[in-house]
């Protein structure tokens, strides 16, 4: 379903991504680990438009979508989530999930100012909407309290069901259980599991080896740029070359 | 989502004080002031939705106010258009004018925003001061009587109505609009820019979007201005005249539409209850935009939302 061919990216001298090809199935939960630095977050930063690639494309369904801008691939049906959190701290956690069916809604200026029906309509069926989303998650007490107000770990799940909100066909999470206890990363890692049954292809970028190794149907491991391994969670937890580029060269023997 | 109840009633409630006002005025220098007041409170109403919504500073709309009034005053007096007329060419051209600004300057953001809206006043203004042949330059110039279809405005209390009309219905459009996905969208782009793109909003396109309604708003208020007063300088379109509006806008409340009309209001009336101090003013009006501003750094609306909690918590005092 999303191809990416021979993508490159080079900030000035540094190459952050480097000639990597990556094909991502329809329905599956695809997860790109790697050490710090290893240009996970650039690669998703591609994919989304936020950077321009330096080389290569970028193709969804057939379609390139190579440099296209964040907003306009949600049209498309691809979503993000980010590393560090980006909720809207003065809107409700039931505002920040509407604002996920905002592609939906009828933002015409003079339609609002005269309260048209249709609007008022559409505000009510995307505030039902998101409370089913919430109750999905089990936050629909936290509902009406502004972001700002809301803990780490439901901003997290909210920025999530935000952005399944926008009904896509390819979600990338970047980081979604970083900083969380490990009953926070269990909810999620549920979470996941059931938007990935309910059909949305997962493009999964994580650190917590435990997590990946249980959601993933596949797992790509990058080093310096480049495409260091690909296979089933097995594959990966046996493979020599991904130990060495995670432990170091003889770190079991120490020194 | 805003209580409906709620809003209906600050409208209605607002109407009335708007109503029962004129029968306090003994002379027409009350009403000057309540008009003053309520156009600068449809000024700030705008600037709100550009800061405290969308969360972009503009310290230039003073100049935008003033020089919006100067083309429709030029367009009635040079080129005999009706005032109606003059005043809708002028707020087409200060929209496009708007527009073009903003694609440029809305990439800014914080500090750097605010100097560059503050250099296109400066410029606005001193391109007025020195443009004497159309403008009529510091001196100034009269302004045409204002008819509307061949209806005359030329008492006080005919201004005070059209206004307060103007006013009532500006703010009832707007909280219709930030009760509504636009106003949330406003917002999602105050807080995270990033976030609201990732759910296919196109930020730039609602930043000069929401610019352009600000300064077509600034341009109207700022033209009715002109025609109430018969003259209009150079002073219209000064940097302490944006200022003003930006105060405006933080004392009564950032993001709040409730917040501009007071802030605007209390602001206008304020200067002229305190010049029985007369030399100890100006000290006295700073220092209680100070006060203000250190008890209340919402605003002045935040006494609004203080009586409101403490009755949603007796109630709940009640329930529990």
């Amino acid at each position: 379903m999303l191809r990416i061919n021979n993508v490159t990216k080079k900030f000035g001298g540094l190459t952050a991504v480097d000639d990597l090809s990556i094909k991502i199935k329809r329905g599956t939960i695809h997860s790109i680990i790697g050490p710090n630095g290893a240009g996970k977050t650039t690669l998703v930063n591609m994919i989304t438009g936020v950077y321009n690639v330096t080389g290569g494309t970028i193709h969804l369904d057939g379609k390139d979508i190579t440099n296209v801008p964040t907003n306009k691939l949600v049209y498309k049906g691809v979503c993000r989530t980010f590393q560090h959190l980006e909720v809207c701290s003065n809107l409700t956690a039931v505002e920040n999930v509407m604002l996920g069916f905002d592609k939906y809604m009828d933002k015409s200026f003079i339609k609002s100012c005269l309260r048209f029906k249709s609007i008022v309509d559409d505000e009510k069926k995307y505030f039902d909407k998101s409370i089913e989303l919430l109750d999905m998650v089990g936050l629909k007490d936290y509902a009406n309290i502004e972001a700002q107000n809301l803990s780490y770990g439901i901003l997290k799940k909210i920025e999530i069901i935000r952005a399944l909100a926008t009904s896509p066909d390819i979600i990338l999470l970047d980081e979604p259980v970083a900083g969380l206890n490990p009953n926070e990363t269990a909810e999620i890692s549920k979470i996941i599991k059931d938007v990935a049954h309910s059909g949305v292809t997962i493009v999964l970028i994580e650190h917590d080896m435990k997590m990946v190794m249980k959601v993933s149907d596949k797992i790509t491991v990058m080093n310096f740029g480049k495409k260091l391994a690909q296979g089933t969670p097995e594959e990966i937890a046996n493979n020599e070359e991904v130990i060495t580029a995670y432990l170091g060269n003889g770190a079991f023997h120490g020194h | 989502m805003l209580k409906r109840y709620n809003i209906n009633f600050q409208i209605i409630l607002l109407t009335l004080i708007l109503v029962c006002l004129p029968f306090f005025f003994q002379n027409d220098f009350y009403f000057e002031i309540a008009i003053l007041a309520i156009l600068n409170a449809i000024i700030c109403i705008g600037l709100n939705l550009l800061m405290g919504y969308a969360g972009q500073v503009s310290l230039g709309h003073g100049a935008f106010a003033g020089l919006g009034a100067y083309i429709s005053v030029i367009l009635v007096s040079n080129y005999e258009m009706t005032p109606l007329l003059s005043i809708f060419v002028s707020l087409i051209f200060m929209a496009i004018f708007a527009f073009f600004i903003s694609k440029p300057i809305l990439k800014l953001k914080g500090h750097y925003l605010a100097m560059a809206t503050l250099g296109i006043g400066i410029i606005i203004n001193i391109v007025l001061n020195s443009e004497d042949e159309i403008t009529g330059g510091a001196d100034g110039m009269s302004v045409p009587e204002f008819t509307l279809f061949g209806y005359l405005f030329e008492d006080s209390l005919q201004w005070y109505i059209l206004c307060a009309t103007m006013l009532v219905l500006v703010i009832w459009a707007f909280t219709n609009l930030i009760d509504s996905p636009f106003g949330r969208l406003l917002r999602s782009i105050h807080d995270s820019e990033k976030a609201a793109g990732s759910v296919g909003i196109n930020v730039s396109h609602y930043k000069s979007y929401v610019f352009v309604i600000s300064v077509v708003i600034a341009t109207i208020a700022g033209s009715f201005y002109a025609f109430f007063s018969g003259y209009i300088s150079p002073e219209e379109a000064s940097f302490g005249h944006s200022i003003e509006l930006v105060v405006m806008v933080v004392f009564g409340g950032l993001g709040r539409v409730y917040g501009a009309v007071f802030g605007a209001i209390i602001l206008t009336v304020l200067p002229q209850l305190l010049t029985a101090l007369e030399e100890y003013e100006t000290l006295v009006f700073g220092g209680i935009i100070i006060f203000v501003m250190i008890f209340m750094p919402k605003g002045i609306v935040s006494i609004w939302d203080y009586f409101v909690e403490k009755k949603d918590k007796e109630k709940n005092l009640v329930k529990n």
